[in-house]
């Protein structure tokens, strides 16, 4: 009996052992089969110049109007996200601390809504377009994104401003400051790594999603200029040209996404970084 | 705006309701949309049996890591995962898929599918699966880890104490426990899954049937949306058929996050 015990939990700790050893491998191997395939065909012309005549049949040019037309996007959507996401956030968590019903609710909804595919998020923001009249540009992309990553940035930033101590919300309200200063000041200071975490998080969504901008955003070989043009994405660029037949295309799709990786690496080492930086600050 | 996005997409799709009943639309196998026959029929299956899949290969992945990482593992080992789920969970569904083309797909079509004594072209619903449980395998377990932790130590101990052994406090209060919170996790977890794009539209295959198999090709709703947008203002309906589509599929994921929710909310009011 003690035996079988021992076993079983024996039997188990290599199942644990090797399913964390799966979700190591499995990043690293996405990680490094993209780079081993994408890194060859990788140039600076690739990723400096706007495609030209016949970049779709193997011909010269790159990327970047993609890639500028991803980082507006993005940063264009996680921006009016965090200026909404924020007030929000910290307003269900200081405000509304007390009317635990409400903020259930409230995050049941946001919890509904992060769950909504993008693609409906897509089809929701075409609908809109027709009946407005507005035609594929960056900015019912940027409005379509937002939409999509507000439940992401809210959430995010609400559950960690749940763990913050109740007890610290009580001691500055006796120290007589307003609801909205321990809000800004106490709250926003205490949960910077986790505000950074939901705000990075966002843009990863942001800058790596298909399917909303696929309706919205449409496709262009030119850099945008203005609000009410279309604009490329890369992992619609990513999309498009890996579809294609001819075999110099597909080598760029691998190439392009080696860039929309690196982009995504980059953001998360500078995300760490700069929470390092600020952990210190947290009282726990 | 839940219901503002529900509102909009049904207003969308109403024309096609007022000519087929909703019935007839979605369990109907015949999807011919140049002849006016929407049957969404094969791609609800589609994507029942993608999301499935991958729930039921990344949901033990995640439960056997999530309690590794909380009660085994050293300090150090939690500190490195948390960057690892942190760069996966980033990781834009376009990689996966490409990921997925260059790996998953010569996988399967060389040797898992041979080993079954299935011929496969590797684009089929076991593959997507795969991708699909590597992708909301971050997502599922930051939540169960977030659970495990939230865990009183006390608890723990206190089985300890009385002679469990570790693995024992773990299956009978640890696991009990923290069982709503493993609901939810999974709900969001199944959630994504069934909405996901690009990434299991480049590796299912794409191919309007029932499939009968996970070796075959299969055509999960959201596939069938992004795939068509181009002709959809050409063809007569067929907008509308696809916001249709869209609109299921916002209820179906609903419908699970309610679900899911009204589990926890029950199984805590109990304990």
């Amino acid at each position: 009996m003690l035996k079988l015990k021992k076993y079983e939990e024996q039997f188990f700790r290599v199942l644990m052992f090797l399913s964390t050893s799966i979700i190591v491998l499995a990043l690293l191997l996405i990680v490094f089969s993209i780079l081993y395939k994408g890194l060859p065909s990788l140039s600076w012309q690739m990723i400096s110049q706007t495609p030209k005549g016949g970049f779709y049949f193997g011909k010269e040019g790159g990327i970047l109007n993609a890639i500028i037309g991803s980082l507006y996007l993005s940063l264009g959507a996680t921006g009016l996200a965090f200026i909404i996401g924020l007030p929000v956030a910290l307003y269900m968590n200081i405000h509304l601390v007390k009317r635990k019903k409400l903020v259930n609710t409230i995050r049941f909804f946001l919890d509904v809504l992060w769950g909504v595919p993008s693609i409906v998020y897509g089809a929701f923001g075409f609908g809109g377009m027709i009946f407005f009249g507005i035609k594929t540009s960056l900015l019912a992309g940027i409005i379509t994104v937002t939409l999509f990553v507000i439940p992401i940035m809210v959430r995010g930033m609400d559950e960690v401003l749940k763990t913050v101590p109740r007890g610290l919300m009580e001691s500055t309200f006796s120290l007589g400051s307003t609801k909205s200063e321990t809000a800004y000041r106490v709250f926003f200071r205490q949960c910077i790594t986790g505000i950074t975490t939901a705000a990075l998080l966002s843009f990863g969504r942001a800058i790596g999603d298909a399917a909303s901008v696929l309706f919205t955003t449409g496709y262009t070989d030119h850099i945008p200029t203005s609000l009410s043009q279309p604009t490329a994405t890369l992992p619609l660029a990513i999309f498009f040209q890996l579809s294609s037949p001819i075999q110099e295309v597909k080598q760029r799709a691998f190439a392009s996404a080696v860039v929309l990786t690196i982009i995504i690496l980059v953001i998360s080492i500078l995300a760490r970084i700069f929470s390092h930086k600020y952990q210190k600050n947290k009282i726990k | 705006m839940p219901f503002i996005l529900g509102i909009g997409l049904y207003f969308k799709s109403a024309p096609i309701l007022e000519e087929h009943s909703i019935f007839n639309l979605l369990f109907s196998k015949d999807w011919r949309p140049l002849s006016g026959k929407f049957g969404f029929y094969p791609f609800i299956v589609s994507s029942l049996w993608v999301t499935i899949l991958a729930l039921l290969i990344s949901g033990p992945i995640c439960l056997l890591t999530a309690i590794h990482l909380t009660q085994y593992a050293k300090r150090w080992v939690l500190k490195m995962m948390h960057p690892v789920i942190d760069i996966l969970a980033g990781i834009p569904s376009v990689i996966f898929g490409v990921w997925g083309i260059l790996v998953i797909v010569p996988f399967i079509s060389n040797y898992v599918g041979p080993f079954f004594g299935k011929q496969t072209s590797g684009y089929s619903i076991l593959t997507g699966s795969i991708v699909l449980a590597v992708m909301i395998i971050p997502f599922i377990l930051n939540i169960l880890i977030e659970v495990f932790r939230t865990i009183p130590e006390e608890l723990t101990e206190a089985s300890l104490s009385l002679g469990a052994t570790r693995w024992q406090t773990i299956k009978l209060v640890l696991l009990k426990k923290a069982f709503p919170g493993i609901i939810s996790a999974l709900g969001l977890g199944l959630s994504r899954a069934f909405g996901e794009t690009i990434a299991v539209l480049m590796v299912v295959g794409n191919v309007t049937r029932i499939p009968k198999g996970a070796f075959q090709p299969g055509y999960p709703l959201p596939a069938l949306i992004a795939n068509n947008y181009g002709e959809m203002l050409s063809i007569p309906m067929y907008d509308s058929a696809l916001m249709l589509a869209a609109l299921v599929l916002f209820i179906i994921v609903l419908l699970f996050n309610l679900g899911s929710r009204i589990a926890i909310a029950r199984i805590e009011s109990q304990g």
